[in-house]
């Protein structure tokens, strides 16, 4: 990292998960600092996805802490709605709300979670839906669309909630090759514009370009960490090794 | 050198025509097919009908045009009341029974899923209620509460009329079914919109109201429909409290004329209202599919 100490966004200590007997995340810790991409790679059912969701409170974790601008998520009085409204999380599978258009997904959360004026919102969501080059979409219903349109609408409706730091958990792995690309020029944009990225991706390449750390997990343990550079050509340890050379 | 599958064969071209058999009744040959037999299986119906030695005291049993109509309009002189203004009686106590039983089967079905640690009282009992309602037949539910409830003198409660218990008793009934149904379309809505919305700070309240009711709405609107069509028959059942609805109306008739053709009117009538709403169901079905295919 550069020499400037910036605000910790996001911080992770020793989180531990289980599902049953299996532990998922054992002892994982990691900071987000503001402005920053960091790209988790690492094989399927290395814990990618379960961080992302323990950082969100979609799941609780075992032990170890979670803070959020310094405050810690387990406190009991914290509440994991307003929680929630600082955080975006876009899922693999889209999940867009099929019984609503495209513009009612992306107005739903500011006008009925944040209570915000539906017109001042809509003009807002048809810039962001003008920006990704739908904005003539805006009255369809989500099956009408390509699954890499689904998943920058889907995008759109996290970012219309102007959270603090964006989660993406393995957002191209759902969609046909050729569709991968408009997706992920979308997240170079953001992660261009300063918008702080927790990135869960099989494309290398793609964080290779845009991350400013990459996070190896391998078995629900942080493996390595460190700039792209250095992790891509001159990784330390043997399972990243591994890792890397299965990916290629 | 390997065994291999030989995909380029010098037989000849496999015949792709059907047996002669299978060919019988397309075409014009099948539509002749499809008039003989209605016209054998309808008129052999209505031969039966005709030719059963019982067939001419059935036909002036069941269906006299005459006192089909009398019982229709009804007698007020001769103490018959009508069957024509009965079925007024079933209609509105199906539409009321039917909002009732949609709030209440909705707040069962809602305290059911509900984590809500307070709850845990009330999801015991809707339990329960769940179980009771579900196992008691409908015409004892009308007849304890029809009875009960004004057996019990508790002034303004039990100085309802009949048509008000068997509204109650119906409403006990049918929330249950409807519970469920409704605990079943929230329970098909993918897990993922849950995670969606939640990660969109959505309520809970929220969370139900504009993303699980309205998806699960959709899968549940036919088995729903299915149990008010059910409910608008049963409807009937306030007969036996005394209600004069249709199914009383000809009964009355039927006492006092020795003849059944009210039943028959009755039956046309319980017809001509339940046949609108299964449409109606096939109908709401088709557009929601239409209008997401189009995308509009």
């Amino acid at each position: 990292m550069t020499g400037v100490t910036r605000e910790v966004v996001l911080g992770l200590d020793s989180v531990v998960k289980r599902f049953g007997d299996v532990e998922v995340l054992k002892g994982v810790s990691l900071s987000l600092h503001r402005h920053e991409v960091v790209c988790l790679i690492g094989s399927s059912g290395s814990g990618k996805s379960t961080l992302l969701r323990c950082a969100n409170l979609l799941e609780t974790v075992d032990g170890g802490s979670i803070t959020l601008f310094g405050q810690s998520l387990h406190d009991a009085r914290i509440d994991p709605i307003l929680v929630r409204r600082h955080i975006g999380i876009v899922f693999q599978s889209f999940n867009l709300f099929p019984h609503l258009t495209v513009i009612d997904n992306i107005l739903l959360g500011p006008v009925h979670a944040l209570k915000r004026n539906r017109n001042e919102v809509q003009a807002e969501a048809m810039a962001l839906l003008e920006r990704i080059g739908l904005a003539d979409r805006a009255k369809e219903y989500p099956d009408r669309l390509s699954g890499g349109q689904q998943q920058r609408v889907a995008i759109v409706r996290s970012l219309a909630m102007q959270p603090s730091l964006l989660l993406l958990d393995e957002v191209t792995s759902a969609l046909d090759p050729t569709l991968v690309g408009e997706v992920l020029d979308l997240l170079r944009d953001l992660a261009a514009q300063g918008t702080t990225m927790l990135i869960a991706t099989h494309e290398m390449n793609f964080a290779r370009d845009v991350a400013h750390q990459v996070v190896h997990l391998d078995g629900g343990v942080l493996v390595e960490q460190g700039p792209p550079a250095q992790i891509f050509e001159n990784p330390q340890h043997e399972s990243t090794r591994a890792f890397l050379s299965r990916s290629r | 050198m390997a065994a291999q599958i030989d995909t380029s064969s010098t037989d000849a071209p496999p015949s792709l025509f059907a047996p002669r058999r299978r060919l019988l009744f397309t075409g014009r040959r099948g539509t002749v097919a499809s008039v003989v037999s209605t016209v054998l299986v309808l008129g052999g119906l209505i031969a039966v009908f005709y030719l059963s030695p019982g067939g001419a005291a059935v036909r002036y049993a069941y269906f006299n045009p005459h006192l089909m109509w009398l019982a229709f309009v009804g007698d007020p002189a001769d103490g018959l009341s009508s069957v024509g203004l009965g079925i007024l009686t079933n209609i509105w106590m199906f539409l009321v029974c039917e909002v009732f039983i949609l709030i209440f089967g909705l707040a069962i079905a809602w305290v059911r899923i509900s984590k809500t640690p307070v709850l845990s009282p009330f999801r015991i009992l809707a339990t329960v209620y769940s179980d009771i309602f579900r196992g008691i037949p409908g015409l004892l539910v009308v007849a304890l509460v029809g009875f009960g409830v004004r057996g019990l003198s508790l002034g303004w409660i039990s100085n309802q009329s009949p048509a008000v218990y068997a509204c109650i008793a119906l409403t006990l009934s049918y929330s249950a079914y409807v519970a469920e149904v409704l605990r079943a379309g929230i329970y098909s809505v993918p897990n993922g919109q849950i995670m969606a919305a939640k990660s969109l700070g959505l309520s809970n309240y929220t969370t139900m109201r504009r993303v699980i009711l309205p998806q699960a709405v959709r899968t549940v609107i036919p088995p729903l429909l299915n149990d008010f069509i059910s409910l608008q028959k049963d409807t009937a059942l306030a007969s036996i409290i005394g209600v004069v609805e249709a199914v009383n109306a000809a009964t009355i008739f039927q006492d006092s004329k020795f003849n059944s053709s009210g039943l028959v009117v009755a039956s046309l009538l319980f017809l001509a209202m339940t046949i609108p709403l299964t449409r109606f169901t096939d109908h709401l079905i088709a557009r929601d599919r239409n209008r997401r295919l189009a995308g509009t």
